[in-house]
C-alpha cells in the first residue's frame, strides 16, 4: 500500500503542515492529551481522510486546523501561512478554510439561498452577486429549485448539501469536513461520498473529512491518515489507489477489501 | 365497505372547529351569569346582568367620552411597552453576551423580581406627579423584566453549532449579535414581549388608579364611586378589549418577524 496517489502534484497554496501541534485539555500534569504532538502535511488538491475510533483526536485536529480550537503548542500553516500567530487567528489563512460540520447547522430563519450567502453578506458582498452565487453552489451541490425555501423544508441530506454550499460560498481553497455524513442514513450517506467526490472533482479543493466508517474513508480518500487512541496520535498514513471517478463497485475489488481488512486490523490494536 | 381515514390526530374526526366550542363556553358562562341575577334577584350595585352591562358599554363606545380616556391609556401602555421592549432588549443582549456581567448583576435582578412593583408605585407619583410621566414609569417597570430575563435566556440559548458557523466564517463579534444573537433570540424576546405588553397596560391603570384625572383607570375608581356597577363592568370590558388588542398585536408581530419559529403556528 504505497502506491503515490495521481494528484500528487498539487498547489502547494492548498496544502495544510502541522508542525508539532498538540492539544491538551484541562490543567498542565493533568487533564487529556486529545493529541500528542504531531508533524505532518496534508497534500493541496487532494482527498484526505482522518480517520479513528473516538477520542483519537481526529475531530480535535480539524477543529485545529479549521481555526476553531488553538494549538496548546506546535503550529499548523495553512497554504504557508501561520494559521494560530501569537494565539490569534490569521484573517488570510482563515479565508481559505471552509467548514462543515456533523449537523447542517443551518439558521432555521434564514432561507437556503441566505444561508448559503452568509459568509457573502458578512463580507459585504451586494445581494445580486450573492443570490447568483447561491444559484450557482444550489446546481453544483444539486438542491436547485430549493432556494427560496426555509431548512425546515429539506431532507436531512438535501440540508447537508446546503452546509456544503455554505462553505464554498467564498471559494476557500481548503474544505474541512467534520463527520457531514454521520448524522444521515446509510443510503444517503452513500449518494453523499458519491457526490462529495464529484464536487471535489469539479472543484479541486484540499478535502479534509474526518470519519469514523473505514468504508466511507476507503471510498474517498487519496490518502487515508489513520489515528489512534489514549492519548491520541497518528498510527499510520496510507494512500489509496483507486482511480476516479470511483463508483459503489469498487467495494468489491480485492485490494479494497485488503485495505479495509488492513485498517480494520490496526484499529482493533 | 370502505373506511375512510380523514384525520391523523389521535383525537378522532372532528364535528367541529375549537373556536365554536370557545363561543358555546362564553354563552353558557353569560347565561348563568344572567340566570343567577334574575333568580336571586341580585341588586344592580353588586351584580348587574350582562345585557346592561353591554348596554351601558355600547352606549360608553357612541358617547365619545371613553375615546379620550381610550386614547390616555393607550398612549401610556405604549409608550411604557416601547420603552420597556428597548430596554429589556437592549440590556439582555449585553447581559446575555457578557456572563460575568450577568452573574454579577444576578442578585439585584432577582431583588428586584421579588419587590412587589404595584406597591411602588404611589412613590412613582411623588416623583413623576400625577400627569402621564408616572404612569409611563410604572408601565415601563412592570414590562421590563420579563422582557430582559427572555432575552437573556434566548442569548445564552443561541445553538453551540450555529455559533461555531459564525466563528468558522470569521463573523466579528457585531455580526454574530446582528445576524446570530438577535435573530436566534427572537422567539423569546417575543414571549417576553407577550408577558411585558399585558403587565404595562397593568401599570398605567393601576397608576391611573391612584393619581390623576385621565385614563380608564381613573374613570373605573370614579364609576365605583357613584356606585355605578354597570358603568365600572362596562370599562372593565372595554379594558379587556383594549388588552386583547395590545396582546394581538405582539402576536401579530410574532407571525411576521418569526414565521420560521414553531410557535407562530
Amino acid at each position: 500500500m504505497t502506491v503515490q496517489p495521481v494528484s500528487m502534484i498539487a498547489d502547494h497554496q492548498k496544502s495544510i503542515s502541522l508542525k508539532g501541534a498538540e492539544k491538551h485539555f484541562g490543567p498542565p500534569g493533568g487533564g487529556v492529551q486529545a493529541l500528542t504532538p504531531t508533524t505532518l502535511d496534508i497534500v493541496g488538491g487532494d482527498m484526505t481522510v482522518l480517520l479513528g475510533p473516538s477520542g483519537c483526536g481526529k475531530t480535535t485536529m480539524l477543529r485545529m486546523i479549521a481555526g476553531l480550537e488553538p494549538p496548546t503548542a506546535g503550529t499548523i500553516e495553512v497554504g504557508g501561512a501561520n494559521l494560530w500567530a501569537n494565539g490569534a487567528r490569521d484573517v488570510n489563512a482563515l479565508k481559505q478554510l471552509g467548514m462543515v460540520f456533523q449537523e447542517a447547522n443551518l439558521f432555521p430563519w434564514l432561507t437556503i439561498e441566505e444561508n448559503i450567502a452568509l459568509p457573502l453578506k458578512l463580507r459585504g458582498v451586494n445581494k445580486a452577486q450573492r443570490q447568483r452565487k447561491s444559484r450557482e453552489l444550489c446546481e453544483l451541490v444539486g438542491i436547485s429549485g430549493f432556494e427560496k425555501r426555509y431548512p425546515k423544508e429539506l431532507s436531512g441530506g438535501m440540508r447537508q448539501r446546503a452546509a456544503i454550499a455554505r462553505a464554498l460560498s467564498y471559494d476557500p481553497m481548503i474544505l474541512l469536513m467534520d463527520e457531514p455524513f454521520g448524522a444521515l442514513d446509510a443510503i444517503t450517506r452513500d449518494t453523499m461520498n458519491a457526490e462529495l467526490q464529484r464536487i471535489w472533482m469539479e472543484t479541486r479543493k484540499t478535502v479534509v473529512l474526518v470519519t469514523h466508517s473505514i468504508t466511507e474513508a476507503v471510498f474517498l480518500a487519496s490518502r487515508i491518515i489513520l489515528l489512534s487512541p489514549r492519548p491520541g496520535r497518528v498510527q499510520e498514513i496510507i494512500d489509496v489507489p483507486f482511480e476516479r471517478p470511483r463508483d459503489s463497485s469498487i467495494h468489491g475489488l480485492p485490494e479494497f477489501q485488503s485495505i479495509v481488512a488492513h485498517l480494520r486490523t490496526q484499529l482493533e490494536h | 365497505m370502505s373506511v375512510k381515514d380523514n384525520s391523523v390526530t389521535m383525537e378522532g374526526p372532528t364535528l367541529f372547529p375549537p373556536w365554536i366550542g370557545s363561543v358555546l363556553i362564553l354563552i353558557v358562562f353569560l347565561g348563568s351569569w344572567d340566570g343567577y341575577v334574575r333568580l336571586f334577584d341580585v341588586s344592580m350595585l353588586v351584580l348587574p346582568p350582562p345585557s346592561a352591562v353591554v348596554v351601558q358599554w355600547l352606549k360608553f363606545l357612541v358617547d365619545g367620552n371613553v375615546w379620550y380616556h381610550t386614547g390616555v391609556t393607550t398612549l401610556e401602555t405604549g409608550l411604557g411597552f416601547l420603552f420597556a421592549s428597548i430596554l429589556g432588549v437592549g440590556l439582555g443582549m449585553l447581559l446575555g453576551k457578557m456572563p460575568r456581567l450577568e452573574r454579577m448583576l444576578n442578585p439585584f435582578v432577582i431583588a428586584t423580581q421579588v419587590v412587589p412593583k404595584v406597591a411602588l408605585v404611589p412613590l412613582f407619583i411623588v416623583w413623576f406627579g400625577f400627569g402621564i410621566t408616572s404612569k409611563v414609569v410604572i408601565a415601563t417597570i412592570l414590562a421590563f423584566f420579563p422582557i430582559l430575563l427572555n432575552t437573556v435566556l434566548g442569548v445564552k440559548s443561541v445553538e453551540r453549532g450555529h455559533s461555531e458557523v459564525m466563528a468558522s466564517i470569521n463573523a466579528s463579534p457585531m455580526q454574530r449579535l446582528t445576524q446570530l444573537d438577535f435573530p436566534s433570540s427572537l422567539p423569546y424576546i417575543l414571549t417576553g414581549m407577550e408577558v411585558g405588553v399585558v403587565l404595562s397596560i397593568i401599570g398605567a391603570v393601576v397608576g391611573e388608579y391612584l393619581g390623576g384625572s385621565v385614563g380608564l383607570g381613573n374613570l373605573a375608581v370614579r364609576e365605583m364611586n357613584t356606585y355605578n356597577t354597570t358603568a365600572l363592568f362596562a370599562v372593565i370590558v372595554h379594558l379587556s378589549v383594549l388588552g386583547f388588542l395590545f396582546y394581538a398585536f405582539v402576536v401579530g408581530v410574532r407571525k411576521y418577524l418569526i414565521p420560521w419559529h414553531g410557535s407562530s403556528n
